[in-house]
């Protein structure tokens, strides 16, 4: 093997991800759940692709695309991502004002920390309520 | 400017030689532009979830609707495609597999943005 291949093969050492992130504290447990929201939110957006290029396929791809996104699976997956979207964005200004140096004391971590899932749930709970009422 | 950072590092040899500031700075735009777009998204969206593919494509044609689905799009893609890089760089080994992963998510977030950004062009002009 040339040294190149050596390098590029060795595996080196890699985050440590499930055997550290301890789940009974709040702090690393939203933090890998911003993480893993994260991820699914990237995956998810196949979802969102395959609603716009149906509407630009034309009425007929359209309807039937709507027709899979109403069905019990589709409400599943789109309210899922829904939530995800939420935590995220909450999260999301949670960390930027950590950015800012706020919030890092670890009393004002858990108290925003609560306030950020109740908020991520409000909206979600919001958006449903009114998204199926209209 | 476009960079975000001041040359002083570079000037008196002090720093990183590396992208991370930038891919920090960026992550942080790309966020803050997000938080109204989302908002905008969800709002736009209960508006025309159960309507017919027509009033759907009246409400895309408009161009603040169309332009800003565009800017959604294109802030999602590059938010998302760099929180998955820092992923895959935490837990993806060796380093040849962990290249390769990043290329196919990048090449991915690309080609997705496109085909979203094209149809709602599509949508937008054909009505």
């Amino acid at each position: 093997m040339s040294l190149l291949e050596e390098r590029l093969n060795r595996g080196g050492p890699v985050s440590p991800h499930l055997q550290v992130y301890n789940m009974f504290a709040l702090t690393s447990f939203l933090s890998i759940l911003h993480r893993i929201f994260g991820a699914a939110l990237f995956v998810g957006t196949l979802l969102f692709v395959y609603w716009i290029a149906s509407a630009a396929a034309g009425p007929q791809a359209y309807d039937s695309a709507m027709g899979f996104l109403g069905s019990w699976f589709g409400y599943l997956l789109i309210f899922g991502w829904s939530f995800a979207l939420f935590y995220h964005m909450c999260n999301g200004v949670r960390h930027m004002l950590w950015d800012t140096g706020r919030l890092l004391e670890l009393k004002e971590i858990y108290q925003s920390g609560y306030i950020m899932v109740a908020c991520a749930l409000s909206l979600t709970v919001i958006a449903w309520v009114i998204g199926l009422s209209v | 400017m476009a960079k975000m950072q001041s040359s002083l590092r570079s000037a008196i040899a002090l720093g990183s030689a590396k992208e991370g500031v930038h891919h920090w700075w960026l992550e942080r735009i790309s966020a803050i532009a997000l938080i109204p777009l989302t908002l905008w998204f969800v709002v736009g969206l209960i508006g025309v979830v159960g309507a017919d593919y027509a009033t759907f494509a009246a409400w895309l044609a408009k161009p603040w609707n169309a332009g800003l689905m565009i800017c959604f799009i294109a802030a999602a893609f590059l938010h998302g495609k760099m929180g998955m890089e820092v992923i895959i760089e935490d837990y993806v080994e060796p380093r040849s597999v962990q290249m390769a992963v990043k290329v196919f998510v990048n090449l991915m977030a690309f080609a997705l943005g496109t085909i979203s950004v094209v149809s709602v062009l599509i949508v937008a002009v054909r009505g």
